[in-house]
Protein backbone atom coordinates (compact mmCIF):
# COMPACT_ATOMS: atom_id res chain seq x y z
CA UNK A 1 0.00 0.00 0.00
CA UNK A 2 1.13 3.43 -0.76
CA UNK A 3 2.71 4.93 2.23
CA UNK A 4 0.88 7.90 2.02
CA UNK A 5 2.69 10.74 4.42
CA UNK A 6 -0.57 12.26 5.68
CA UNK A 7 -2.20 9.37 6.53
CA UNK A 8 1.17 7.94 8.56
CA UNK A 9 1.00 11.08 10.42
CA UNK A 10 -2.13 10.93 10.73
CA UNK A 11 -2.28 7.44 13.12
CA UNK A 12 1.07 7.95 14.67
CA UNK A 13 0.33 11.68 16.24
CA UNK A 14 -3.63 10.85 17.38
CA UNK A 15 -2.87 8.09 18.55
CA UNK A 16 0.33 9.18 20.89
CA UNK A 17 -2.13 12.39 22.19
CA UNK A 18 -5.09 10.23 22.27
CA UNK A 19 -3.14 7.95 24.46
CA UNK A 20 -1.42 10.61 26.47
CA UNK A 21 -5.67 11.86 27.11
CA UNK A 22 -6.36 8.45 28.22
CA UNK A 23 -3.44 8.52 31.06
CA UNK A 24 -4.63 11.92 32.06
CA UNK A 25 -8.34 11.33 31.78
CA UNK A 26 -8.11 8.07 34.17
CA UNK A 27 -6.05 10.55 36.34
CA UNK A 28 -3.19 8.45 36.77
CA UNK A 29 -1.22 12.10 36.92
CA UNK A 30 -3.50 14.96 37.95
CA UNK A 31 -1.56 18.16 36.69
CA UNK A 32 -3.15 21.45 37.64
CA UNK A 33 -2.96 24.82 36.89
CA UNK A 34 -0.28 25.61 34.18
CA UNK A 35 1.28 22.36 33.98
CA UNK A 36 -2.82 21.24 33.32
CA UNK A 37 -2.83 23.42 30.61
CA UNK A 38 0.37 22.35 29.16
CA UNK A 39 -0.18 18.64 29.51
CA UNK A 40 -4.09 18.78 28.22
CA UNK A 41 -3.18 21.32 25.63
CA UNK A 42 -0.41 18.87 24.28
CA UNK A 43 -2.86 15.98 24.08
CA UNK A 44 -5.63 17.78 22.10
CA UNK A 45 -2.49 19.54 20.24
CA UNK A 46 -1.61 16.14 19.03
CA UNK A 47 -4.70 14.49 18.20
CA UNK A 48 -6.37 17.48 16.45
CA UNK A 49 -2.93 18.14 14.64
CA UNK A 50 -3.55 14.07 13.40
CA UNK A 51 -7.03 14.75 12.74
CA UNK A 52 -6.22 17.48 10.56
CA UNK A 53 -3.53 15.42 8.63
CA UNK A 54 -5.84 13.00 8.18
CA UNK A 55 -7.78 15.54 5.86
CA UNK A 56 -4.55 16.08 3.56
CA UNK A 57 -5.92 12.96 1.83
CA UNK A 58 -9.23 13.65 0.99
CA UNK A 59 -10.48 14.35 -2.47
CA UNK A 60 -12.92 16.84 -0.77
CA UNK A 61 -12.56 17.90 2.80
CA UNK A 62 -14.86 20.30 2.88
CA UNK A 63 -17.44 17.68 2.96
CA UNK A 64 -15.58 15.86 5.41
CA UNK A 65 -18.77 16.32 8.43
CA UNK A 66 -20.92 13.91 6.02
CA UNK A 67 -18.16 11.45 7.72
CA UNK A 68 -20.13 11.62 10.94
CA UNK A 69 -23.17 9.84 9.73
CA UNK A 70 -22.17 6.11 8.90
CA UNK A 71 -21.12 4.66 12.31
CA UNK A 72 -23.80 1.26 12.28
CA UNK A 73 -21.39 0.19 9.41
CA UNK A 74 -18.15 2.71 8.80
CA UNK A 75 -14.99 2.02 10.81
CA UNK A 76 -14.04 5.17 9.73
CA UNK A 77 -17.25 7.13 10.65
CA UNK A 78 -17.04 5.60 14.16
CA UNK A 79 -13.06 7.06 14.46
CA UNK A 80 -14.74 10.42 13.44
CA UNK A 81 -17.23 10.10 16.18
CA UNK A 82 -16.01 8.41 19.01
CA UNK A 83 -12.75 10.88 18.49
CA UNK A 84 -15.10 14.03 18.78
CA UNK A 85 -16.94 12.55 21.83
CA UNK A 86 -13.74 11.68 23.47
CA UNK A 87 -12.39 14.93 22.77
CA UNK A 88 -15.72 16.81 24.45
CA UNK A 89 -16.39 14.24 26.95
CA UNK A 90 -12.88 14.97 28.26
CA UNK A 91 -12.79 18.81 28.62
CA UNK A 92 -15.05 19.48 31.67
CA UNK A 93 -12.23 17.17 33.27
CA UNK A 94 -9.10 19.41 31.84
CA UNK A 95 -11.55 22.66 32.72
CA UNK A 96 -11.53 21.52 36.33
CA UNK A 97 -7.80 20.87 36.80
CA UNK A 98 -7.12 23.72 34.66
CA UNK A 99 -9.60 26.29 36.11
CA UNK A 100 -10.13 24.98 39.80
CA UNK A 101 -7.49 22.20 40.82
CA UNK A 102 -10.45 20.01 41.05
CA UNK A 103 -10.53 16.60 38.91
CA UNK A 104 -13.55 15.72 37.49
CA UNK A 105 -13.27 11.47 37.69
CA UNK A 106 -16.42 10.49 35.83
CA UNK A 107 -15.92 12.92 32.93
CA UNK A 108 -12.15 11.73 32.84
CA UNK A 109 -13.19 7.98 32.98
CA UNK A 110 -15.68 8.22 30.20
CA UNK A 111 -13.07 10.58 28.27
CA UNK A 112 -10.37 8.00 28.93
CA UNK A 113 -12.07 5.18 27.77
CA UNK A 114 -13.69 6.98 24.92
CA UNK A 115 -9.95 7.56 23.66
CA UNK A 116 -9.13 4.10 24.13
CA UNK A 117 -12.22 3.44 21.46
CA UNK A 118 -10.90 5.73 19.36
CA UNK A 119 -7.20 4.23 18.70
CA UNK A 120 -8.96 1.18 18.50
CA UNK A 121 -11.24 2.16 15.84
CA UNK A 122 -8.46 3.75 14.12
CA UNK A 123 -6.65 0.35 13.96
CA UNK A 124 -10.35 -1.57 12.60
CA UNK A 125 -9.90 0.90 9.46
CA UNK A 126 -6.71 -0.94 8.41
CA UNK A 127 -7.74 -4.60 10.71
CA UNK A 128 -11.09 -5.22 8.87
CA UNK A 129 -9.91 -5.31 5.19
CA UNK A 130 -9.89 -8.39 4.02
CA UNK A 131 -8.01 -7.41 0.90
CA UNK A 132 -4.88 -6.70 3.06
CA UNK A 133 -4.03 -9.86 4.83
CA UNK A 134 -0.70 -8.45 6.87
CA UNK A 135 -3.92 -5.70 8.36
CA UNK A 136 -6.69 -8.15 8.71
CA UNK A 137 -4.99 -9.64 11.57
CA UNK A 138 -5.56 -9.13 15.55
CA UNK A 139 -1.59 -7.95 15.53
CA UNK A 140 -3.10 -4.88 13.88
CA UNK A 141 -5.42 -3.40 16.70
CA UNK A 142 -2.91 -4.78 19.30
CA UNK A 143 -0.31 -2.55 17.86
CA UNK A 144 -2.28 0.45 17.33
CA UNK A 145 -3.39 0.52 20.92
CA UNK A 146 -0.29 -0.42 22.44
CA UNK A 147 1.31 1.78 20.13
CA UNK A 148 -0.46 5.07 21.39
CA UNK A 149 -0.84 3.81 25.62
CA UNK A 150 3.14 3.52 25.23
CA UNK A 151 3.86 7.15 23.51
CA UNK A 152 1.08 8.55 26.13
CA UNK A 153 3.01 6.76 29.11
CA UNK A 154 6.18 8.46 28.51
CA UNK A 155 4.36 11.93 27.64
CA UNK A 156 3.15 11.57 30.90
CA UNK A 157 6.00 10.96 32.74
CA UNK A 158 4.95 7.70 34.06
CA UNK A 159 8.20 5.92 33.87
CA UNK A 160 7.24 2.39 35.42
CA UNK A 161 4.32 2.15 33.18
CA UNK A 162 6.48 2.83 30.22
CA UNK A 163 8.62 0.71 30.47
CA UNK A 164 6.56 -2.11 30.87
CA UNK A 165 4.31 -1.14 27.63
CA UNK A 166 7.45 -0.52 25.92
CA UNK A 167 8.26 -4.23 26.78
CA UNK A 168 4.75 -5.44 24.77
CA UNK A 169 4.95 -2.72 21.98
CA UNK A 170 8.25 -4.72 21.22
CA UNK A 171 7.41 -7.85 21.54
CA UNK A 172 3.87 -6.61 19.65
CA UNK A 173 5.69 -5.16 16.57
CA UNK A 174 7.65 -8.18 16.35
CA UNK A 175 4.71 -10.33 15.98
CA UNK A 176 3.06 -8.31 13.13
CA UNK A 177 6.33 -8.53 11.16
CA UNK A 178 6.83 -11.84 11.63
CA UNK A 179 3.41 -12.99 11.64
CA UNK A 180 2.49 -11.04 9.20
CA UNK A 181 4.90 -11.91 6.69
CA UNK A 182 2.97 -15.04 6.53
CA UNK A 183 -0.58 -13.58 6.48
CA UNK A 184 -0.58 -13.43 2.91
CA UNK A 185 0.39 -16.61 1.47
CA UNK A 186 -2.06 -18.15 4.33
CA UNK A 187 -5.03 -16.42 2.71
CA UNK A 188 -4.55 -18.71 -0.17
CA UNK A 189 -5.61 -15.61 -2.98
CA UNK A 190 -2.91 -16.43 -6.03
CA UNK A 191 -3.16 -15.30 -9.58
CA UNK A 192 -4.78 -18.52 -9.83
CA UNK A 193 -7.79 -17.41 -7.50
CA UNK A 194 -7.74 -14.38 -9.12
CA UNK A 195 -9.14 -15.08 -12.58
CA UNK A 196 -10.55 -18.73 -11.88
CA UNK A 197 -8.25 -20.23 -14.16
CA UNK A 198 -5.67 -21.85 -11.35
CA UNK A 199 -7.51 -25.04 -11.90
CA UNK A 200 -6.26 -25.37 -15.91
CA UNK A 201 -2.46 -24.46 -15.42
CA UNK A 202 -0.32 -21.93 -14.10
CA UNK A 203 -1.34 -18.65 -14.85
CA UNK A 204 1.05 -15.87 -15.80
CA UNK A 205 0.48 -12.66 -16.55
CA UNK A 206 0.91 -11.91 -20.28
CA UNK A 207 -0.13 -8.70 -20.83
CA UNK A 208 -0.86 -6.24 -18.90
CA UNK A 209 -4.17 -3.77 -19.41
CA UNK A 210 -2.85 -0.56 -20.15
CA UNK A 211 0.84 0.32 -20.78
CA UNK A 212 1.15 2.78 -18.14
CA UNK A 213 0.60 3.77 -14.08
CA UNK A 214 -2.74 4.18 -13.26
CA UNK A 215 -4.51 4.47 -9.89
CA UNK A 216 -4.63 1.18 -8.33
CA UNK A 217 -1.02 0.31 -9.01
CA UNK A 218 -0.10 3.98 -7.15
CA UNK A 219 -2.19 3.12 -4.32
CA UNK A 220 -2.69 -0.48 -3.75
CA UNK A 221 0.75 -2.01 -5.72
CA UNK A 222 3.78 0.08 -3.70
CA UNK A 223 6.67 -2.10 -4.13
CA UNK A 224 9.65 0.33 -2.83
CA UNK A 225 10.32 -0.76 0.61
CA UNK A 226 10.65 -4.25 0.32
CA UNK A 227 14.74 -3.69 -0.50
CA UNK A 228 15.65 -2.29 3.32
CA UNK A 229 12.23 -3.27 4.79
CA UNK A 230 14.59 -5.58 7.29
CA UNK A 231 17.24 -2.64 7.98
CA UNK A 232 14.20 -0.31 8.76
CA UNK A 233 12.28 -2.79 11.00
CA UNK A 234 15.58 -2.94 12.88
CA UNK A 235 15.81 0.60 13.16
CA UNK A 236 12.14 0.97 13.98
CA UNK A 237 12.00 -1.20 17.07
CA UNK A 238 15.13 0.16 18.58
CA UNK A 239 14.07 3.83 18.05
CA UNK A 240 10.32 3.24 19.25
CA UNK A 241 11.76 0.75 22.36
CA UNK A 242 14.76 0.30 22.73
CA UNK A 243 16.39 3.40 23.08
CA UNK A 244 13.34 4.94 25.18
CA UNK A 245 13.65 2.22 27.82
CA UNK A 246 17.58 2.60 28.20
CA UNK A 247 16.66 6.57 28.62
CA UNK A 248 13.89 5.90 30.85
CA UNK A 249 16.02 3.45 32.99
CA UNK A 250 19.22 5.83 33.27
CA UNK A 251 17.32 8.64 34.40
CA UNK A 252 13.66 8.02 35.05
CA UNK A 253 12.41 11.29 36.58
CA UNK A 254 14.62 13.80 34.19
CA UNK A 255 12.22 15.80 32.25
CA UNK A 256 15.31 15.73 29.39
CA UNK A 257 15.17 12.02 29.49
CA UNK A 258 11.61 12.04 29.01
CA UNK A 259 11.44 14.39 26.28
CA UNK A 260 14.16 12.88 24.44
CA UNK A 261 12.39 9.01 24.77
CA UNK A 262 9.44 10.75 23.57
CA UNK A 263 11.00 12.08 20.76
CA UNK A 264 13.55 8.85 19.71
CA UNK A 265 9.89 7.03 20.32
CA UNK A 266 7.95 9.07 18.08
CA UNK A 267 10.49 8.58 15.05
CA UNK A 268 10.69 5.04 15.94
CA UNK A 269 7.19 4.88 15.65
CA UNK A 270 6.85 7.09 12.52
CA UNK A 271 9.27 4.57 11.03
CA UNK A 272 7.60 1.40 11.76
CA UNK A 273 3.55 2.93 10.55
CA UNK A 274 5.71 3.83 7.25
CA UNK A 275 6.53 -0.01 6.89
CA UNK A 276 3.21 -0.64 8.10
CA UNK A 277 1.90 0.92 4.95
CA UNK A 278 4.72 0.34 2.60
CA UNK A 279 4.69 -3.53 3.56
CA UNK A 280 1.38 -4.11 3.08
CA UNK A 281 -0.05 -5.86 0.04
CA UNK A 282 -2.98 -6.12 -1.39
CA UNK A 283 -4.61 -8.80 -3.34
CA UNK A 284 -5.51 -6.82 -6.60
CA UNK A 285 -1.77 -6.75 -7.26
CA UNK A 286 -2.22 -10.37 -8.18
CA UNK A 287 -4.10 -9.11 -10.92
CA UNK A 288 -0.96 -7.46 -12.49
CA UNK A 289 1.33 -10.26 -11.78
CA UNK A 290 2.39 -8.60 -8.54
CA UNK A 291 2.07 -9.16 -4.66
CA UNK B 1 -27.07 3.70 5.15
CA UNK B 2 -23.67 2.12 4.22
CA UNK B 3 -25.61 -0.68 5.37
CA UNK B 4 -25.90 -3.66 2.41
CA UNK B 5 -29.64 -4.47 1.68
CA UNK B 6 -30.73 -8.21 3.34
CA UNK B 7 -31.80 -9.00 -0.07
CA UNK B 8 -32.57 -7.39 -3.41
CA UNK B 9 -35.13 -7.86 -5.71
CA UNK B 10 -33.23 -8.40 -8.52
CA UNK B 11 -29.36 -9.25 -9.06
CA UNK B 12 -28.57 -7.09 -12.56
CA UNK B 13 -24.93 -7.89 -13.56
CA UNK B 14 -22.98 -8.61 -16.30
CA UNK B 15 -21.59 -12.71 -17.40
CA UNK B 16 -18.58 -12.53 -19.79
CA UNK B 17 -17.30 -15.25 -21.62
CA UNK B 18 -13.60 -15.73 -21.57
CA UNK B 19 -13.68 -18.06 -24.34
CA UNK B 20 -15.20 -15.56 -26.66
CA UNK B 21 -13.33 -12.67 -25.66
CA UNK B 22 -10.96 -11.49 -28.22
CA UNK B 23 -9.30 -8.89 -25.94
CA UNK B 24 -10.26 -5.77 -28.20
CA UNK B 25 -10.59 -3.61 -25.91
CA UNK B 26 -13.65 -2.48 -27.78
CA UNK B 27 -15.81 -2.27 -24.26
CA UNK B 28 -12.94 -0.20 -22.52
CA UNK B 29 -13.28 2.49 -25.00
CA UNK B 30 -17.07 2.21 -25.29
CA UNK B 31 -17.21 2.40 -21.42
CA UNK B 32 -15.36 5.51 -20.93
CA UNK B 33 -16.55 7.13 -24.11
CA UNK B 34 -19.84 6.78 -22.41
CA UNK B 35 -19.38 7.31 -18.53
CA UNK B 36 -17.66 10.49 -19.50
CA UNK B 37 -19.81 11.96 -21.49
CA UNK B 38 -23.02 11.29 -19.23
CA UNK B 39 -23.71 10.84 -15.95
CA UNK B 40 -21.52 11.71 -13.18
CA UNK B 41 -17.98 13.80 -12.91
CA UNK B 42 -15.98 12.47 -16.68
CA UNK B 43 -13.18 9.62 -16.48
CA UNK B 44 -10.70 12.12 -16.22
CA UNK B 45 -6.96 11.89 -18.28
CA UNK B 46 -4.30 13.53 -16.54
CA UNK B 47 -1.33 14.47 -19.16
CA UNK B 48 -3.02 12.12 -21.87
CA UNK B 49 -0.79 13.46 -24.57
CA UNK B 50 2.48 13.40 -22.50
CA UNK B 51 5.36 10.72 -21.38
CA UNK B 52 2.91 9.79 -18.08
CA UNK B 53 -0.25 9.20 -19.47
CA UNK B 54 -2.72 8.18 -16.30
CA UNK B 55 -6.75 8.31 -16.65
CA UNK B 56 -9.53 6.57 -14.67
CA UNK B 57 -11.18 3.79 -16.55
CA UNK B 58 -14.43 1.72 -15.27
CA UNK B 59 -13.13 -1.20 -17.18
CA UNK B 60 -9.75 -3.08 -18.27
CA UNK B 61 -8.53 -5.80 -20.06
CA UNK B 62 -6.23 -8.01 -18.65
CA UNK B 63 -4.46 -10.65 -20.68
CA UNK B 64 -3.04 -13.88 -19.23
CA UNK B 65 -1.03 -17.36 -20.11
CA UNK B 66 -2.46 -20.42 -19.08
CA UNK B 67 0.03 -23.24 -18.99
CA UNK B 68 -1.74 -26.92 -18.19
CA UNK B 69 0.35 -28.82 -15.97
CA UNK B 70 1.50 -31.12 -19.12
CA UNK B 71 3.46 -27.96 -20.42
CA UNK B 72 1.80 -28.15 -23.86
CA UNK B 73 -1.11 -26.52 -25.26
CA UNK B 74 -0.78 -23.46 -23.11
CA UNK B 75 -3.75 -20.54 -24.00
CA UNK B 76 -4.15 -17.08 -24.05
CA UNK B 77 -7.20 -15.62 -22.10
CA UNK B 78 -8.35 -12.42 -22.53
CA UNK B 79 -9.84 -11.21 -18.98
CA UNK B 80 -11.91 -8.09 -18.98
CA UNK B 81 -12.75 -6.68 -15.04
CA UNK B 82 -15.10 -4.18 -13.72
CA UNK B 83 -16.96 -3.84 -10.74
CA UNK B 84 -18.58 -6.93 -9.73
CA UNK B 85 -21.72 -5.76 -8.15
CA UNK B 86 -21.20 -7.90 -5.08
CA UNK B 87 -24.27 -9.10 -2.58
CA UNK B 88 -21.48 -8.84 0.21
CA UNK B 89 -19.85 -5.77 -0.77
CA UNK B 90 -17.12 -4.94 1.23
CA UNK B 91 -16.61 -1.54 -0.74
CA UNK B 92 -19.98 -0.56 0.68
CA UNK B 93 -19.84 -1.08 4.29
CA UNK B 94 -16.80 0.87 4.59
CA UNK B 95 -17.87 4.35 3.25
CA UNK B 96 -18.10 6.94 5.91
CA UNK B 97 -20.70 9.21 4.23
CA UNK B 98 -23.25 6.77 2.82
CA UNK B 99 -21.88 7.79 -0.70
CA UNK B 100 -21.56 4.18 -1.61
CA UNK B 101 -24.86 2.12 -1.61
CA UNK B 102 -25.97 -1.14 -3.32
CA UNK B 103 -29.63 -0.76 -4.60
CA UNK B 104 -32.30 -3.11 -2.83
CA UNK B 105 -34.35 -2.79 -6.36
CA UNK B 106 -31.86 -4.07 -8.60
CA UNK B 107 -28.59 -4.88 -6.75
CA UNK B 108 -26.52 -1.98 -8.89
CA UNK B 109 -23.61 -0.89 -6.19
CA UNK B 110 -23.66 2.56 -6.55
CA UNK B 111 -21.62 6.47 -5.46
CA UNK B 112 -23.51 9.19 -4.64
CA UNK B 113 -20.52 11.96 -6.11
CA UNK B 114 -22.22 14.94 -3.83
CA UNK B 115 -21.62 12.47 -0.34
CA UNK B 116 -17.95 11.22 -1.76
CA UNK B 117 -15.61 12.87 0.12
CA UNK B 118 -12.47 10.96 -1.50
CA UNK B 119 -10.86 9.05 1.20
CA UNK B 120 -9.92 6.18 -1.02
CA UNK B 121 -11.35 3.15 1.95
CA UNK B 122 -14.12 1.76 -0.38
CA UNK B 123 -11.11 1.14 -3.52
CA UNK B 124 -8.72 -0.37 -0.46
CA UNK B 125 -11.75 -3.02 0.42
CA UNK B 126 -12.21 -3.73 -3.15
CA UNK B 127 -10.25 -7.04 -4.31
CA UNK B 128 -10.76 -6.26 -7.38
CA UNK B 129 -9.43 -3.11 -8.48
CA UNK B 130 -13.35 -2.10 -9.42
CA UNK B 131 -12.99 1.56 -8.27
CA UNK B 132 -10.29 4.37 -9.12
CA UNK B 133 -9.93 7.61 -8.03
CA UNK B 134 -10.87 10.07 -10.52
CA UNK B 135 -7.64 12.37 -10.32
CA UNK B 136 -9.29 15.50 -10.81
CA UNK B 137 -12.74 15.08 -9.79
CA UNK B 138 -11.82 13.73 -6.37
CA UNK B 139 -14.65 11.52 -6.37
CA UNK B 140 -14.58 7.86 -6.65
CA UNK B 141 -15.25 6.13 -10.09
CA UNK B 142 -17.30 2.69 -10.72
CA UNK B 143 -19.11 0.96 -13.12
CA UNK B 144 -22.93 1.98 -12.55
CA UNK B 145 -23.82 -0.79 -15.12
CA UNK B 146 -25.03 2.10 -17.35
CA UNK B 147 -27.91 2.53 -15.02
CA UNK B 148 -28.58 6.08 -17.00
CA UNK B 149 -28.53 3.43 -20.25
CA UNK B 150 -30.63 0.60 -18.98
CA UNK B 151 -33.56 2.04 -17.91
CA UNK B 152 -33.43 4.97 -20.03
CA UNK B 153 -36.71 5.35 -22.41
CA UNK B 154 -35.08 7.77 -24.85
CA UNK B 155 -32.84 5.47 -25.66
CA UNK B 156 -34.13 2.23 -28.88
CA UNK B 157 -34.89 -0.77 -26.52
CA UNK B 158 -31.41 -2.63 -27.77
CA UNK B 159 -29.58 -0.06 -26.63
CA UNK B 160 -30.71 -0.32 -22.81
CA UNK B 161 -27.80 -2.58 -22.09
CA UNK B 162 -24.76 -1.12 -20.60
CA UNK B 163 -22.59 0.28 -23.41
CA UNK B 164 -19.52 -2.46 -22.62
CA UNK B 165 -22.08 -5.37 -23.96
CA UNK B 166 -23.63 -3.06 -26.88
CA UNK B 167 -20.05 -2.51 -28.01
CA UNK B 168 -18.46 -6.12 -27.94
CA UNK B 169 -17.97 -7.26 -31.12
CA UNK B 170 -17.67 -10.91 -29.85
CA UNK B 171 -20.59 -11.11 -28.39
CA UNK B 172 -18.34 -12.03 -24.94
CA UNK B 173 -20.37 -10.10 -22.90
CA UNK B 174 -23.75 -10.88 -21.53
CA UNK B 175 -26.19 -8.41 -19.22
CA UNK B 176 -29.38 -9.68 -17.45
CA UNK B 177 -31.13 -10.52 -13.79
CA UNK B 178 -28.68 -13.47 -12.18
CA UNK B 179 -31.23 -13.63 -9.61
CA UNK B 180 -33.66 -15.10 -11.84
CA UNK B 181 -32.73 -18.77 -12.75
CA UNK B 182 -34.79 -18.23 -15.53
CA UNK B 183 -32.94 -15.29 -17.55
CA UNK B 184 -30.86 -16.24 -20.43
CA UNK B 185 -27.59 -14.95 -18.21
CA UNK B 186 -28.30 -17.47 -15.43
CA UNK B 187 -29.07 -20.30 -18.10
CA UNK B 188 -25.67 -19.58 -19.37
CA UNK B 189 -24.06 -19.47 -16.11
CA UNK B 190 -25.72 -23.08 -15.39
CA UNK B 191 -24.62 -24.70 -18.84
CA UNK B 192 -20.78 -23.15 -18.50
CA UNK B 193 -19.71 -23.46 -15.01
CA UNK B 194 -19.96 -19.60 -14.71
CA UNK B 195 -17.36 -18.63 -11.82
CA UNK B 196 -16.69 -16.18 -9.19
CA UNK B 197 -13.37 -14.30 -9.25
CA UNK B 198 -11.80 -14.64 -5.82
CA UNK B 199 -14.58 -16.55 -3.90
CA UNK B 200 -11.71 -16.82 -0.63
CA UNK B 201 -12.75 -13.08 -0.13
CA UNK B 202 -16.42 -13.85 0.69
CA UNK B 203 -17.69 -10.86 -1.29
CA UNK B 204 -20.36 -13.33 -3.42
CA UNK B 205 -19.83 -11.45 -6.99
CA UNK B 206 -22.97 -11.16 -9.16
CA UNK B 207 -21.08 -10.75 -11.73
CA UNK B 208 -19.85 -13.78 -13.11
CA UNK B 209 -17.05 -15.64 -15.98
CA UNK B 210 -17.20 -18.06 -18.40
CA UNK B 211 -14.23 -20.35 -17.96
CA UNK B 212 -12.47 -21.29 -21.67
CA UNK B 213 -14.05 -24.15 -23.10
CA UNK B 214 -11.27 -27.15 -23.15
CA UNK B 215 -9.60 -27.24 -25.83
CA UNK B 216 -8.88 -30.20 -29.09
CA UNK B 217 -5.84 -32.19 -27.15
CA UNK B 218 -3.34 -33.03 -30.34
CA UNK B 219 -2.64 -36.37 -30.52
CA UNK B 220 1.23 -36.25 -30.32
CA UNK B 221 3.40 -33.61 -28.80
CA UNK B 222 3.47 -30.96 -31.36
CA UNK B 223 6.81 -30.08 -33.49
CA UNK B 224 8.67 -27.56 -31.55
CA UNK B 225 12.22 -26.58 -31.74
CA UNK B 226 13.03 -29.24 -29.53
CA UNK B 227 11.64 -31.96 -31.34
CA UNK B 228 12.85 -30.96 -34.51
CA UNK B 229 16.91 -31.61 -33.92
CA UNK B 230 18.04 -32.47 -37.12
CA UNK B 231 18.66 -36.09 -37.81
CA UNK B 232 19.62 -38.58 -40.74
CA UNK B 233 18.60 -41.79 -39.81
CA UNK B 234 16.47 -43.87 -42.82
CA UNK B 235 18.11 -42.20 -45.31
CA UNK B 236 18.99 -43.45 -48.84
CA UNK B 237 19.29 -42.84 -52.18
CA UNK B 238 21.38 -39.71 -53.49
CA UNK B 239 20.48 -37.95 -49.80
CA UNK B 240 21.84 -41.16 -48.00
CA UNK B 241 24.91 -41.13 -50.32
CA UNK B 242 25.67 -37.48 -49.50
CA UNK B 243 25.36 -38.09 -45.47
CA UNK B 244 27.15 -40.77 -45.71
CA UNK B 245 29.94 -39.47 -47.76
CA UNK B 246 30.08 -35.87 -45.45
CA UNK B 247 30.11 -37.99 -42.08
CA UNK B 248 33.03 -40.22 -43.40
CA UNK B 249 35.20 -36.58 -44.08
Amino acid sequence: MHPAPSIIAFTTLSGLGLGLLVFLGLGLVTPTGLAAVLWFGLGYALTLAGLAFSTFHLGHPERALKAFSQWRSSWLSREAVLAAAALLVIAPHAAGLVFWQTPLPGFGLIGGILCLLTILATAMIYAQLRTVPRWNHWTTPALFLLSGLTGGAILAGLSLIAQLLLAWLAVILALHWLLGDKQFALRGSTLGTATGLGGRGTVRQLEPPHSGQNYLLREMVYVVARKHALKLRILALIGACVLPSILLWIAPFSILSLIAAALIHLAGMLASRWLFFAEAEHVVGLYYGQR
Amino acid sequence: MTTLPQSTERKLGLVIDLDTCVGCHACVVSCKGWNTENYGAPLSDVDPYGADPVGTFLNRVHSYEVTPDDGVNAFTVHMPKSCLHCDDAPCVTVCPTGASFKRAEDGIVLVNEQDCIGCGLCAWACPYGAREMDALAGVMKKCTLCVDRIYNENLPEEDRVPSCVRTCPAGARHFGDLGDETSAVSQLVADRGGMDLMPEQGTKPVNKYLPPRLRDALPAAPVTAKTAEPGTEGLDGFLGWIDRTLTRF
